[in-house]
């Protein structure tokens, strides 16, 4: 803290603006600690900002430059706009729900389902590197696991005479995209449920049992409500993280699979829709349905975050 | 006496073969590029196109750039609000989860309406592209040094330099960065990971990076692709292990998301 020295004791120049200084409250300094955010902000403007209010602008304008409203309910009208959100929300939503499910199980079994103490430090690292394995080179080795000459496809064949790619079956459907999802989602949730786990307290249990509650009381009434904000805040991340996805959808189908997403990326490299206004409220969608995520994020992590010490 | 943790164990069993199937199948594929045998002969023919060693090279380049930019954007931000500003906390807070409510897609959608005609054109030139990379590694560069300055008392330990006499420049050189070493290599490893293997910004700003490059040999070959998707995850596995083995001994998991999915 700087301490404020008495005007009376300066013997600079203000000395001769009179005499009653004292009276007057002491000016406040300008203060230039701001200036040092300025770079980092001018930046988010410029790049983050700008562009995300542009989409926003151009989402209401019509082919001739004029004001609509047309093109947002395109959104909801437009069939092959409401099959590509409807698919890009189912793939969120399964890998969302099947990534915390298996997540949570992995990181229970890891961390207080008895298992020894290697496993856990092995597969928390597995986790932190799985978690970041996505995009295009993701997509190559699903390709090469349970594509037509893949791995599993083969041994499936030769070992039990199954052919899965019989009958017109392919893996560039919703589920073989699930699946490639999958081996990003799950890993995100064990690394976030194992040091949720770990707050558990056995203080908290002993009490539960001692109260005359079962090993079913304890998780209905106890473990389960203080876990469930970060079950559901990492479940709306998981899902957000499958619906922005983009590069391991395209590496893996092509544009044969119509994601939100990928169709942004056709209307980026030449104008699919014939209409520049739709494409922008195609993208302002995503940002909405992408802020929901975040909102709900940033709710549950506050109700998480009273149970932790 | 404890019961043995069956369900535990097979678990624990689905998660690994989940982990390792589909990299066990790419290396597999990517050596029996010879008929009946296997052979090393995808990586020949891999390391043998210029086309890779270039687009390695440029997103080398670019992850170098993108790294250098990221560290002068946010560790004087952090530092700053750390110490001087904390009013301005829950608003850099909020800049750093935009990049997750903007997707890469939907960025690169904007900034190409935006700076694609006068008076700013960045998106026919590389700028675009270091734009799209910063904006990316914002989230994890800026939690990482931010946890990391949390760890240590940064402000005594600044007023200590202080009124021994150190300049800015001293207070940040010997006493700010030493502290911060831990973090700032975490970042810079993440950062690199993500931008080496990135797709999106790249393909869709049409530059000869380096995910682009694996996208499209996977179209024209076989084999190959594989088999430089498999360098590709060594550099990413490299990357994530030489972080947690920086990191050992620290609280904290880091988890990210977004990234180059």
């Amino acid at each position: 803290m700087a301490v404020e020295r008495s005007p009376r004791a300066d013997t600079g120049p203000r000395q001769e603006m009179g005499d009653a200084p004292s009276a007057r409250p002491p000016r406040r300094p300008v203060t230039w600690t701001w200036l040092g955010v300025v770079p980092f902000f001018t930046f988010a403007f410029l790049f983050l900002f700008l562009p995300s209010a542009s989409i926003f602008v151009r989402s209401f304008e019509s082919l001739d430059h004029a004001f609509t409203f047309q093109n947002i309910l395109d959104l909801f009208q437009k069939s092959d706009i409401r099959s590509a959100y409807r698919l890009s929300l189912q793939v969120s939503a399964a890998t969302a729900v099947g990534g915390a499910i298996f997540g949570f199980l992995l990181a229970y079994a890891v961390t207080i389902g008895g298992l020894p103490k290697g496993v856990r430090s092995f597969m928390l690292t597995f986790s932190g590197v799985a978690s970041n394995f996505a995009g295009v080179p993701l997509a190559f080795a699903f390709v090469a696991t349970m594509g037509n000459a893949g791995l599993i496809t083969r041994l499936l064949e030769n070992v039990m005479g199954f052919d899965i790619h019989a009958g017109g079956f392919t893996i560039y459907t919703f589920w073989g995209l699930s699946i490639v999802y999958m081996y990003f989602q799950f890993p995100l949730m064990v690394l976030v449920m194992a040091p949720a786990l770990d707050g558990l307290r056995r203080e908290w249990r002993e009490a539960c049992e001692n109260l005359g509650g079962s090993t079913f009381h304890y998780w209905r009434y106890v473990a389960f409500p203080i876990l469930a904000p970060t079950l559901l805040g990492t479940a709306v991340l998981l899902f957000g993280n499958a619906f922005g996805a983009y590069a391991t959808a395209y590496a893996f189908t092509g544009s044969f699979l119509n994601l939100v997403t990928i169709v942004i990326g056709a209307q980026i490299q030449g104008d699919v829709l014939y209409n520049p206004g739709l494409g922008n409220a195609m993208a302002l969608g995503m940002i909405v349905i992408m802020s929901l995520v975040m909102l709900i994020y940033v709710w549950s992590q506050r109700r998480a975050a009273r149970w932790v010490r | 006496m404890r019961r043995f943790p069956v369900w535990s164990w097979f678990w624990f069993l689905i998660g690994i073969l989940y982990f390792f199937i589909p990299l066990v199948s790419t290396l597999e594929f990517s050596l029996r590029m010879l008929k009946g045998r296997y052979t090393f002969e995808a990586y020949r023919v891999a390391f043998q196109d210029p086309r890779f060693y270039q687009s390695f090279g440029y997103s080398l380049l670019w992850a170098v750039i993108t790294i250098t930019i990221s560290l002068l954007l946010v560790v004087p931000t952090a530092y700053w609000v750390q110490l001087k500003l904390p009013k301005a906390r829950p608003y850099v807070e909020f800049v750093t989860l935009m990049p997750f409510v903007v997707p890469a897609v939907v960025l690169t959608f904007g900034l190409i309406r935006l700076y694609g005609r006068p008076p700013l054109v960045l998106t026919t030139t590389p700028a675009a592209l270091i734009v799209g990379y910063v904006v990316l590694s914002l989230p994890y560069m800026y939690r990482s040094v931010d946890s990391g300055l949390r760890a240590v008392d940064i402000r005594t330990l600044t007023e200590a330099a202080q009124s021994l006499g150190a300049g800015w420049g001293t207070i940040l050189k010997d006493v700010i960065f030493p502290n911060l070493r831990v973090a700032l290599l975490s970042g810079i490893f993440l950062t690199f990971a993500i931008v080496m293997g990135e797709f999106t910004f790249a393909s869709l700003l049409s530059r000869p990076a380096f995910g682009p490059y694996i996208e499209e040999i996977g179209a024209m070959r076989a084999y190959t692709p594989q088999a430089v998707s498999l360098m590709s995850f060594l550099i990413t596995w490299g990357s994530i292990m030489l972080i947690q083995w920086i990191g050992r001994g620290a609280r904290g998991q880091q988890v990210q998301v977004g990234g180059a999915r």
